[in-house]
């Protein structure tokens, strides 16, 4: 599993090279969460992402666009070539997460904090047909400023949605700069649990923890869960770690692309 | 009958009928008439509270899940408040939800200027993909739910929730995309949307006794325009006046004028609101208010005759 991260990371770098420069800090804080869910955790199908009954992830943070392609890719839901047409014209695999493009993505996000309310539907929409489908959604810590997040917290726990699990992509920084410099998360933990959230906080870069907090997660019942993945922005990539408050889109050139590639054989 | 009471009723039917339609209310089940839906159909029917931005996403979830959500609340928040939900979530990410906006324009009455919409089409009519039904009375809400629910992708309705004056009498056939000449003449067309329909019929009345011949169009749908109707009444008369329950600026008139400058440009009058906010008042006070009324659109008629 370990083994399979690295390779994505890898992957993410490559198709932001192939652009130039993209959103790399945060798609490489969310490999390890992406890594499992996928290998581990989600019921999915890369030969029919539309099966009816797999499980969703919604990436609030639509701008992980990067690494969320890097990772339907190595699963096999397309060509790893394809992941160097990234952000080029006519691409099926733009900056930000689109539905209707990018075979796996289950909805358009972006416009930071919608993707939680969607993936609240979704929750819903499983409940209705009580089918056992889980609901997965990331956000993004910067996204946690969005009122709208709160108002789909709320509603998830008034409705006890315990198919419906939060990440938050705790890497402490937004594109400006660190969240604490702009407008603090507070006692972020708190926030969730006192929303009436099963919460669990985490090593978000730690494969086994965030596997372990998933299995709690399921097996949790009568409430949504919330797990804070505290995640190194640029995660895995030396230089891109480095970069701190600039590494939110940061260009990548061939030379790095080398380096990078070296630090994740 | 009020309209809400029209959707109540032709929701309570439909949703028996059709298992994956959804009811979404903000804290409005109430007075938007949909409180017997959440006790008939507790599972389809979701009441968010008071947060209209997230029930535009969780329509967007349940309609990714092949169900087909109809959210409500008050125009300006089902339109304004949440312009970019709408845009992305719903109308970008080709989701199919029926969002109701109760009390457009003037109809909103005593809830006053802070719940009194006069932008809400120009909002959501350049939104890619979106179309736009707004109501005239409850004879042709109640056909035209049923056909609204068929329809893919977007849709707004603009719809009064109490009762207003009855348009149409029981041989109306309501059919999608298309307006309705109420009344045919040769001197001028008067297009008139929603609850405007009613005054501009009145006006006809009017003007017929002065040996003026006026056309009356009952526009219906505001997106997509039926070009057709429009273009052929114009090509006949060729003096427009538009009557429109909205600001003046990015509504019908706004749509129809488009149209007109393409394909057949003539002169084109308008009655709605003159680019001013919204304020309490009951329906006739507003429509003076805002010089709305029958002697209104009479005025406006013979100016463009002149």
């Amino acid at each position: 599993m370990k083994q399979k991260a690295k390779e994505i990371r890898a992957l993410t770098a490559t198709c932001i090279q192939a652009l130039g420069a993209g959103h790399i800090g945060g798609s490489l804080s969310i490999v390890d969460v992406l890594t499992v869910l996928y290998y581990k955790h989600m019921n999915v199908d890369p030969n029919n992402p539309k099966y009816e009954y797999r499980d969703r992830l919604v990436v609030s943070k639509g701008h992980a666009g990067p690494g969320v392609y890097a990772t339907l890719a190595h699963k096999g839901y397309f060509d790893k070539e394809e992941l160097l047409t990234l952000n080029k014209f006519g691409t099926n695999l733009p900056s930000h997460c689109d539905m209707n493009k990018t075979p796996g993505v289950d909805m358009t996000t972006g416009s930071l904090g919608q993707g939680i309310s969607c993936a609240l539907g979704m929750a819903l929409g499983a409940k209705i047909r009580k089918s056992d489908e889980h609901i997965y959604v990331i956000i993004g810590d910067g996204e946690s400023q969005e009122g709208q997040v709160w108002e789909a917290a709320m509603y998830a726990a008034q409705r006890k949605l315990d198919n419906f699990t939060v990440f938050l992509d705790y890497n402490k920084y937004q594109l400006d700069d660190s969240t604490d410099n702009i407008n603090s998360l507070g006692d972020i933990y708190n926030k969730w649990n006192s929303f009436g959230f099963y919460t669990q906080s985490i090593d978000g870069n730690d494969i086994d923890e965030i596997d372990k907090a998933i299995n709690n997660a399921k097996a949790y019942k009568g409430a949504p869960s919330a797990i804070i993945l505290n995640t190194v922005k640029g995660k895995g990539i030396s230089f891109v770690e480095a970069a701190g408050a600039n590494n939110h889109s940061m260009p990548i050139t061939k030379e790095d692309l080398a380096k990078a590639l070296e630090e994740l054989k | 009958m009020d309209l809400r009471a029209v959707f109540a009723k032709t929701l309570s039917k439909l949703m028996k009928e059709n298992d994956k339609i959804c009811i979404l209310d903000a804290d409005l089940s109430k007075p938007n008439g949909t409180a017997p839906l959440h006790k008939e159909f507790p599972d389809r029917c979701f009441n968010v509270g008071i947060s209209e931005a997230n029930m535009a996403g969780i329509a967007a979830g349940l309609s990714s899940y092949g169900y087909k959500p109809i959210i409500l609340t008050f125009t300006p928040f089902a339109t304004r408040r949440i312009c970019d939900q709408v845009a992305v979530s719903i109308a970008y990410a080709k989701q199919n939800v029926i969002i109701v906006g109760t009390d457009p324009g003037i109809t909103a009455e005593l809830n006053g200027g802070t719940h009194m919409s006069f932008e809400d089409i120009g909002v959501m009519r350049s939104i890619p993909t979106m179309k736009i039904y707004d109501v005239v009375d409850e004879i042709q809400f109640e056909q035209a739910i049923p056909e609204l629910l068929k329809l893919e992708g977007v849709v707004y309705v603009r719809v009064p929730r109490k009762t207003r004056p009855v348009v149409f009498d029981e041989n109306y056939k309501f059919e999608m995309f298309k307006s309705d000449v109420l009344v045919e003449g040769n001197d001028i067309t008067i297009i008139a949307s929603g609850t405007m329909v009613h005054e501009a019929k009145l006006a006809q009345e009017i003007l017929k006794e002065e040996n003026i011949s006026a056309e009356v169009i009952s526009l219906n749908m505001i997106k997509p325009l039926d070009k057709e109707t429009i273009l052929k009444s114009v090509k006949k008369t060729n003096h427009v006046v538009v009557c429109e329950n909205h600001n003046i600026y990015g509504g019908v008139y706004g749509a129809v004028a488009e149209l007109l400058c393409q394909e057949y440009p003539v002169k084109c009058g308008v009655i709605g609101v003159n680019d001013s906010f919204g304020q309490v008042g009951k329906y006739d006070e507003l429509l003076k208010a805002y010089n709305m009324t029958k002697e209104d659109i009479v005025k406006k008629v013979k100016e463009q005759l002149k």
